[in-house]
């Protein structure tokens, strides 16, 4: 360990030569020992010179191209005399979303210095036509649905006249928001030294990247995070103001009277709140053949009743939108169905919108991936499960990660920020990965829904299939105190977990502020606490989250004590 | 006392165990039952009670006042297996939540009429029950006519005047409802117009759109329903006293929330039925007589009877038909303000509140009857209620009706002569009071008050009074009753 730190401050001066020494001397380095490295870096980290930061970044490179890419190391790293390949950037990431933006923040952590390219608007999706600006719209759709429940209100003592809006206003509202999100991105990033490159990027070779015109920079590992764009069947016209997807729809320039939906999954059922708080009526077309594909039955089923049954809505299941023609020349928007089993033409439905909501695909074309011989699947780039990037061949590209909606692997903005840090922690020396069922999804509906781990026939199949058994336990927002103040008692937690040793293994919720709550049990699944451990931590009173404190204690674990050996990574 | 009249409210079990996963509105109870209706053979006379049918019928429920059909999730037991009463037997999806029907008898289910994951109008059969073991066949070859003929429960529906049986099946109209799902149509519909076509039962295809590109909008379905959407909400004429309060909910809670603009609370089907008849009411002159009577020697009566299955209710049928046929003018009726009828049976209408509505099933010849086929005859009226199943004559031949308010606490009312009926009778709660006797004795002594409105153009104030001496002489001295 001290001759490893006497060694780095050798190395202080050779800056732009990083590698000629440590690339030997890493590959003796046992893993305990860079742990234990990495977290006295950690301690000086905060009070360090940046001269001495780069420094220390040069240091965690060689060891992880060491360690991990065998490749890297012998073309690198054949021997002290041999002059080492230099390289502009530790890490460069293709795209700046919100993956690319966590990982760019945990690298400049790890002291690698940083590129991020960038060739549309820092924020990709998320910021500028998803996750925020879509929620500044439901912020104001659920205080319209508020405040036009005259029974709701009556039942506080409240007295409200009618409730109204101004379109460009709420529009406003979410354009606001996505700016000033995106400022704040590009400031944190700028703040801490990532060098943002403004220009599409593209993978020229092994390391080597081409971003803009013609400009090339190298780097030890590339990333990328190019995420990806609404995903459109064939047969439908997007125009963009009629028939439109959820880019167009999030400027919200028009409340059509009556708008289709196609699909019903997070995209499409958080449009529909949005849509009918303002007014609209609302048709939903479905694919599968029940509404909400996707999350957990019973929490479908309920979340129908409240979310759809009773508002403006209608839907078609079972049907594919297989063709639908933009409204002009004075008729409607036409949508031909077709029956998703037989393929026979179903129905015809005329409205004044339709939204496409049918997902997602991945935008990787002009990547340069033949490059580095990857074949993209279903325009998908595989990977493993440490994102490291899979050629034809199925063998491992050095150096060069995919994360974020381009894999595929859990397409929501948080996701790709997890498996972007996961990257940095691998490249700079620390094996790590990431565990997916950890990873909370949320519907930001009124109420709302969310979810971590696996829904209940997921986990009934797994348990058959491994031989444990499986149980159920529920609590309903009505007995939570805080959501009774609040008017709000509609809702259940649901947590399906293993009787025998406690372990979760999905928390599903419906109800009040349940995208806040999925937290405690996300955090439990990462962490690998078991209910009879967290069954006796101490939640405040009067809140929501006795909700989830209620389901711990409804378990019935058979196991005591908790060995917390089984830690999830 | 307190339990008179509400005997129908014994078969609505309210049971909580699946409170978690209920999402009831708070403002209609979830109301967990089932409703059993003694098969009756079709030759078989109304009058002639079968006392022991041994197969009956297992009726898709009403849990919430605007349910009109209900799916069923899974049946608990399957075709074959025993069941105690209070089992659990099927799992039915309202549109407001998923719930336990109960079993009230021993038996065996026969037969599964309506499988799982199907639909079915609320009243209509889902099952057959036998009695024993040796019926399952029998009820069996029954399941299977039914379902060759699955219309034969439901296609007698029903709705005229006093009371409509508001969410009935909708036979007549399913077009919009499955039309939503499947099939090319002409009619172009908004969701919310097919929301509101269902809810008011109006067939879609019959309206003219108004809308955009000549589709059906909401605005045009509540103008073909009657309504007007412009209008902001009136309240409803003051209906019978058992109805009220069940009335106003509905008005104010059953439907789907309104934007502010449309501020409109349209009436049921069942609202406006009676509606109509509570304004024409307002054309018979009637006048009010109360008088107090002495229960002790009612509720010692009904302690002991209580267990052979006599409710309250016959008993109060039975003394009113008994005091009815000595003052055959209370049960007169004048249709036309110019001559009257004696009526030749003494038919005691009931009010109850069922659902979120009110209906009237009719005792026939109460003075005849005596308590226990009446009480028999009552649970059967009621069950058929529930299921909005009651026959025409079930629920408008009757000549005087009996509102009994008094489980609530209500100690004295007033209620509103139904149009074509002499009088009408309000039974308050009876409570501990003190009396003082002629000779300045006091005592406490349980009592109730019934008032009774009648129509003055043929009763007048010393036929009603002299018929409340009699009634209170035959409930005071009950031992009659049992005869």
């Amino acid at each position: 360990m001290q001759s490893a730190m006497t060694l780095s401050f050798s190395q202080t001066s050779s800056f732009t030569r990083p590698n000629h020494v440590l690339g030997s001397t890493a590959s003796v380095f046992s893993t305990p020992k860079n742990l234990r490295f990495c977290g006295l870096r950690r301690e000086a980290f905060g009070f360090s010179p940046s001269n001495q930061l780069s420094f220390r970044s040069n240091q965690i490179r060689t060891q992880s191209s060491g360690l991990q890419v065998s490749a890297s190391a012998s073309s690198n790293g054949n021997g002290n005399g041999a002059p080492p390949k230099s390289f502009d950037y530790d890490l460069i990431i293709i795209g700046a979303g919100v993956g690319g933006h966590g990982a760019a923040l945990h690298a400049v952590e790890k002291g690698l210095k940083t590129a991020i390219i960038e060739g549309d608007v820092v924020g990709g999706t998320c910021v500028n036509r998803g996750c925020v600006p879509s929620k500044a719209l439901l912020a104001v759709s659920g205080r319209m649905r508020e405040l036009q429940n005259e029974h709701h209100m009556k039942s506080f003592g409240l007295q409200v006249s009618a409730a109204g809006y101004d379109r460009q206003g709420v529009a406003d509202h979410a354009n606001n928001l996505a700016t000033k999100i995106r400022n704040n991105l590009t400031n944190s990033m700028k703040a801490l030294g990532v060098d943002i490159l403004t220009g599409f990027g593209s993978v020229l070779g092994p390391q080597k990247v081409k971003y803009g015109k013609d400009n090339i920079i190298t780097a030890k590992n590339i990333i990328i995070a190019t995420g990806s764009v609404p995903f459109v069947p064939k047969g439908i016209e997007v125009d963009g103001k009629t028939v439109i997807t959820s880019d167009h729809a999030l400027k919200l320039e028009s409340v059509p009277d009556w708008i289709a939906i196609v699909g019903s999954g997070y995209i499409g059922l958080e449009f529909s709140d949005v849509y009918t708080a303002l007014g609209s009526e609302v048709t939903f077309i479905e694919a599968l053949d029940q509404l909400m594909p996707g999350f957990d039955p019973e929490i479908s089923k309920l979340a129908q009743r409240v979310l759809i049954n009773p508002r403006k809505i209608d839907y078609h299941t079972g049907v594919f939108a297989s063709k639908i023609t933009p409204a002009k020349d004075g008729k409607p928007v036409l949508i031909e169905l077709t029956d998703a089993k037989t393929k026979e033409p179903k129905d015809t439905l005329e409205v004044d919108a339709a939204l496409i909501a049918t997902g997602r695909a991945p935008f990787t074309n002009g990547l340069g991936l033949e490059n580095v011989n990857v074949v993209t699947q279903r325009g998908f780039i595989p990977v493993d499960e440490r994102m490291r990037v899979i050629d034809g061949n199925g063998t491992l590209v050095p150096n060069l990660y995919c994360i974020g909606d381009a894999n595929g692997k859990l397409m929501l903005a948080h996701a790709a920020s997890a498996q972007g840090i996961s990257v940095v922690e691998q490249v700079s020396g620390r094996d790590h990965v990431l565990n997916h069922l950890s990873i909370p999804a949320a519907c930001f509906t009124h109420p709302e829904i969310s979810m971590v781990g696996l829904t209940e026939p997921q986990a009934k199949e797994k348990g058959e299939k491994e031989g444990f058994k499986v149980s159920v336990a529920k609590t309903s927002f009505k007995a939570n105190t805080k959501a009774l103040a609040e008017n709000e008692g509609e809702g259940i937690a649901k947590m399906i977990y293993r009787p025998d040793n406690g372990e979760i293994l999905g928390v599903h919720i419906f109800g009040l502020h349940a995208a806040d709550l999925i937290h405690e049990a996300s955090n439990a699944i990462a962490l690998g606490t078991r209910i009879q451990d967290i069954k006796l931590a101490v939640h405040a009173h009067p809140t929501l989250s006795e909700v989830l404190d209620e389901l711990f204690k409804a378990a019935k674990v058979e196991g005591h004590a908790s060995t917390g050996q089984e830690m999830q990574r | 006392m307190a339990v008179s009249s509400s005997s129908f409210l014994s078969t609505a079990s309210l049971t909580n165990s699946k409170s978690n996963i209920s999402f009831a509105s708070s403002v209609s109870p979830s109301i967990r039952s089932v409703v059993f209706r003694s098969s009756i053979p079709p030759s078989s006379h109304r009058r002639v009670m079968t006392v022991r049918s041994k197969i009956r019928e297992i009726f898709m429920p009403a849990l919430s006042s605007t349910m009109t059909e209900g799916k069923i999730v899974s049946w608990i037991k399957t075709e074959g297996e025993k069941l105690a009463k209070g089992e659990s037997v099927v799992v039915v999806e309202s549109d407001k939540a998923d719930m336990d029907v109960e079993t009230f008898y021993d038996g065996y289910l026969a037969a599964i009429v309506v499988g799982e994951g199907e639909t079915a109008p609320v009243g209509a059969a889902i099952g057959l029950l036998a009695e024993t073991e040796a019926e399952i066949e029998e009820a069996k070859t029954k399941a299977a006519s039914k379902s060759s003929s699955p219309s034969a429960a439901e296609a007698v529906v029903p709705s005229p005047p006093p009371v409509t049986s508001s969410p009935a099946p909708a036979i007549a109209q399913p077009a919009p409802v499955t039309a939503v799902a499947d099939g090319p149509r002409k009619t172009v519909a908004t969701p919310y117009a097919k929301k509101l076509a269902k809810q008011h039962k109006v067939d879609i295809g019959s309206i003219a759109g108004t809308g955009p590109f000549g589709r059906v909008t909401a605005t045009d379905v509540e103008t073909a329903a009657g309504i007007a959407p412009s209008k902001s909400s009136v309240a409803p004429p003051p209906p019978p006293p058992p109805a009220a309060a069940v009335n106003e909910k509905a008005t104010t809670t059953n439907l789907p929330p309104l934007l502010p603009d449309s501020s409109i609370v349209p009436f049921t089907a069942m609202q406006s039925a009676v509606s109509k008849n509570m304004i024409e009411s307002l054309s018979v002159p009637t006048f009010r007589v109360g008088y107090p009577v002495n229960t002790d020697a009612l509720d010692a009566l009904y302690e002991k009877v209580k267990p052979k299955g006599v409710t309250m209710t016959a008993l109060l049928a039975k003394a009113a038909g008994m005091a009815l046929a000595q003052h055959p003018v209370v049960n007169a009726s004048c249709k036309d303000g110019k001559s009257f009828s004696y009526n030749s049976n003494i038919n005691v209408a009931v009010a109850v509140a069922i659902n979120g509505g009110l209906i009237t099933p009719v005792l026939q010849d109460a003075d005849k009857l005596d308590l226990y086929l009446l009480s028999q005859k009552w649970k059967e009226l009621v069950g058929k209620a529930r299921s909005k199943q009651l026959q025409p004559h079930e629920y408008n031949s009757g000549t005087f009706t009996l509102s009994n308010l008094g489980m609530f606490g209500v100690d004295r009312f007033d209620a509103i002569l139904p149009p074509g009926q002499g009088a009408i009778m309000a039974v308050g709660a009876s409570k501990p009071t003190v009396v003082a006797d002629k000779d300045g004795f006091f005592s406490v002594k349980n009592r109730m008050v019934v008032n009774v409105t009648a129509d003055h153009r043929i009763v007048y104030g010393a036929d009603l009074a002299a018929f409340l001496q009699t009634f209170a002489k035959i409930i005071e001295n009950p031992d009659s009753l049992t005869l």
